[in-house]
């Protein structure tokens, strides 16, 4: 679950506004303040989009990953940067699939994150079927 | 009242679980205190002056008498007999061991109670009406729409890392009693064409810079309300001020952009988000609404009442209200003694109130945003023999509404971020002020304290509201008048140049003289306050 580094071969993130001017690039980088819609004509030929996490309690990028995912972006999705254990649970549920966290995570610690919540009170984007729907099936 | 089913159960363990496994690793030096922080804080664990701090959710103000008897035993456990009841419904505990904690969300876990987001960037306790289900004037209990709230709010991924913290409040009654309009949602339960629905008023709030908010929009139908609240929440979570902790909240947003071109957003991100199928199906509000039924109160019960005791006519006159059904009243209980601490409750106290509401109010209580307790249904034949129990210990202060029924912050006495103490400045006026004829003769007058800017003790929203600030290095108390978070909603005028401790209370002394001698029949202090305006209190003042 937890991708600490690039893969060797992998393509590098280009900024937003590189990616929106040249039309090959395959793996985007967003920071907290660019808007993710503005990827949203371009997801099925993007590969990896990485959504910057400069300081964890900046949660701009949890809106970005459901709306990339809400969009129906199927693709690699990133969190990148002030990652932390703590966090990564919400992180899942936004739609995030890989992380790259500036320090790396006890992987015990980990594990017990993302298997702590037996349900979920309400939908998000990672397909979880909310208490509300169990309850009425 | 809600009961947690297995699911609501199960989330709450989970919680409890994962705060254990974070205070663990914060001990065991594996996470900073800058990261435990924000995981603290959404567990309801301040660092405050002298000694952690934990804040328990008291979800919409509700709680039974096994509840209210699990915060009496955490006082006598965990810290030093007493607990102080907050301005959102909520409880505090102010000598709690980081150690501990995770015990005592243990303990509260088994009463279907936590400390679930009481703080951090995140959204609160959701706040109501503490008369609901009980006052005459509601058109339906907002409680089932506030818990359908706190459902979905609870660990919500998305907006857990806010820019700033998130307040809502739900009422279901045209008389304002829970502040709706100075919360970040305030909600107001209306009816169109038979059917109700959520009147959302966003944009509200206190602090530094206090807004009333905007009417965003007139009628959300049930079905609706929750993603109508994920478009709000994520426009601000999208666009929020992040660059400066002081404009971070909603309130800025909307100011800044305007309430029109804010609804716009929403209205176009809700597009979206309600084709997401976030929204329950009506058989959840049901299912929740089930269990907030009225309880089986008889109509036909006496609704005479002796008043042969005058003092505890006195006590019904002040503190007893309407209920919807014959034969029986509110009971509010003040926690305002004269010279006491405003929302304090020993143990003791507290056990004695579920004992009361287990014998005489169908088991329920409320916490009010004022720091009272509220038995809502209770016979009127049972109010004297209430009354006796509540004097035998200190609880039938007969000032509900009065100036002695003090709003006051923690202050310096406890709160890290405060300028000023609040509480010796409420002692010394309810002291001043302690001749109950006198009060009486004053009227309502809602008196706010706030020790810092943050405004946790409402200043801005009392008829009188008094803001302790730090002024080189001596505690200054400046004076606003004309403030009111009831349904006539508006903002205090601060009146001029400060006053030491002893200042505050004789300025307030002449205010109060100048109101007898302006107002004409039947005006509150605040009537007259916005009938004659700031000038003639001025004078009264400052000569």
């Amino acid at each position: 679950m937890t991708d600490t580094a690039l893969q060797s071969g992998e393509e590098p993130c280009v900024t937003l506004d590189a990616f929106l001017s040249q039309s090959n690039a395959t793996a985007v980088r967003l920071e907290p303040d660019e808007d993710a819609r503005a990827l949203i004509p371009h997801l099925d030929r993007l590969a990896l989009i990485e959504v910057a996490f400069p300081k964890f309690r900046d949660g701009r990028g949890y809106s970005s990953a459901r709306i990339l995912r809400e969009a129906g972006y199927t693709g690699e999705l990133r969190a990148q940067g002030d990652v932390l254990v703590d966090q990564i649970a919400y992180m899942k549920r936004c739609g995030f699939d890989t992380f790259a966290p500036e320090k790396a995570l006890n992987p015990a610690d980990v594990e017990a994150a993302l298997s702590r919540w037996p349900e979920h009170y309400q939908g998000a984007a990672d397909g979880a079927v909310p208490i509300w729907k169990l309850r009425h099936g | 009242m809600y009961k947690y089913d297995e699911y609501d159960h199960a989330m709450v363990e989970a919680r409890v679980a994962e705060f254990s496994d974070q205070v663990r690793r914060r001990l065991a030096g594996e996470i900073t205190e800058d990261q435990f922080k924000p995981l603290r804080l959404m567990n309801g664990l301040y660092l405050q002056l002298h000694a952690y701090m934990l804040r328990v959710a008291v979800p919409y103000g509700t709680l039974d008498s096994r509840q209210m008897r699990m915060l009496a035993h955490i006082a006598r456990k965990y810290d030093r007999d007493y607990g102080h009841f907050t301005t959102r419904q909520n409880i505090q505990y102010n000598w709690i061991k980081l150690e501990d904690a995770p015990a005592i969300l243990e303990e509260l876990a088994s009463v279907e109670m936590h400390a679930i987001q009481t703080s951090g960037n995140c959204i609160r306790n959701i706040s109501s009406d503490q008369w609901a289900g009980a006052a005459a004037d509601e058109i339906t209990d907002p409680r089932p729409w506030a818990e359908l709230l706190r459902q979905w709010s609870s660990f919500h991924p998305e907006f857990s890392y806010l820019p700033r913290k998130f307040k809502i409040a739900v009422i279901a009654a045209d008389e304002d009693r829970a502040a709706m309009r100075l919360h970040d949602i305030g909600i107001q339960i209306v009816e169109k064409d038979g059917v109700h629905g959520a009147a959302f008023y966003v944009g509200g709030g206190m602090g530094r810079t206090p807004m009333i908010a905007p009417l965003i929009k007139d009628f959300v139908p049930l079905e609706d309300m929750l993603s109508y609240a994920e478009a709000c929440l994520r426009v601000y979570n999208r666009y929020g001020r992040r660059d400066n902790i002081y404009k971070a909240r909603i309130k800025i947003l909307i100011h800044e952009l305007g309430a029109d071109e804010y609804r716009r957003q929403v209205e176009e991100e809700w597009a979206h988000v309600k084709s997401l199928g976030i929204d329950p199906p009506n058989a959840e509000f049901d299912r929740i609404a089930a269990q907030f039924a009225p309880p089986a109160l008889d109509a036909s019960a006496p609704d005479e009442i002796d008043r042969s005791d005058p003092d505890f006519a006195v006590w019904l006159d002040q503190n007893v209200a309407a209920h919807k059904v014959p034969g029986h009243a509110i009971v509010n209980i003040s926690l305002k003694p004269v010279g006491g601490i405003p929302g304090d409750a020993s143990s003791a106290q507290i056990d004695l109130m579920a004992d009361l509401a287990e014998k005489y109010s169908h088991d329920e209580l409320r916490v009010t945003h004022a720091q009272n307790i509220v038995l809502p249904h209770v016979r009127k034949a049972d109010l004297y023999t209430i009354w006796q129990a509540l004097d035998a210990a200190g609880l039938a202060t007969p000032n509900l509404d009065l100036i002695s029924d003090i709003i006051a912050c923690p202050g310096l006495d406890y709160c890290s971020l405060a300028n000023a103490r609040s509480i010796p400045v409420a002692q010394k006026i309810a002291t001043r002020f302690s001749d109950l004829d006198r009060q009486k003769e004053l009227g309502e007058l809602k008196l706010k304290i706030s020790g810092c800017i943050n405004a946790c003790g409402h200043h801005h929203a009392g008829h009188i509201g008094i803001l302790g600030v730090d002024r080189k290095g001596t505690e200054n108390y400046q004076l606003l008048l004309g403030g009111s978070g009831a349904e006539d909603v508006s903002l205090g005028t601060i009146t001029g140049p400060g006053f030491d401790e002893d200042g505050i209370v004789d300025a307030i002394e002449r205010v109060t003289d100048k109101y007898l001698a302006e107002r004409t029949e039947g005006e509150r202090f605040v009537d007259t306050f916005r009938r004659v305006g700031m000038a003639p209190f001025k004078e009264a003042i400052y000569g």
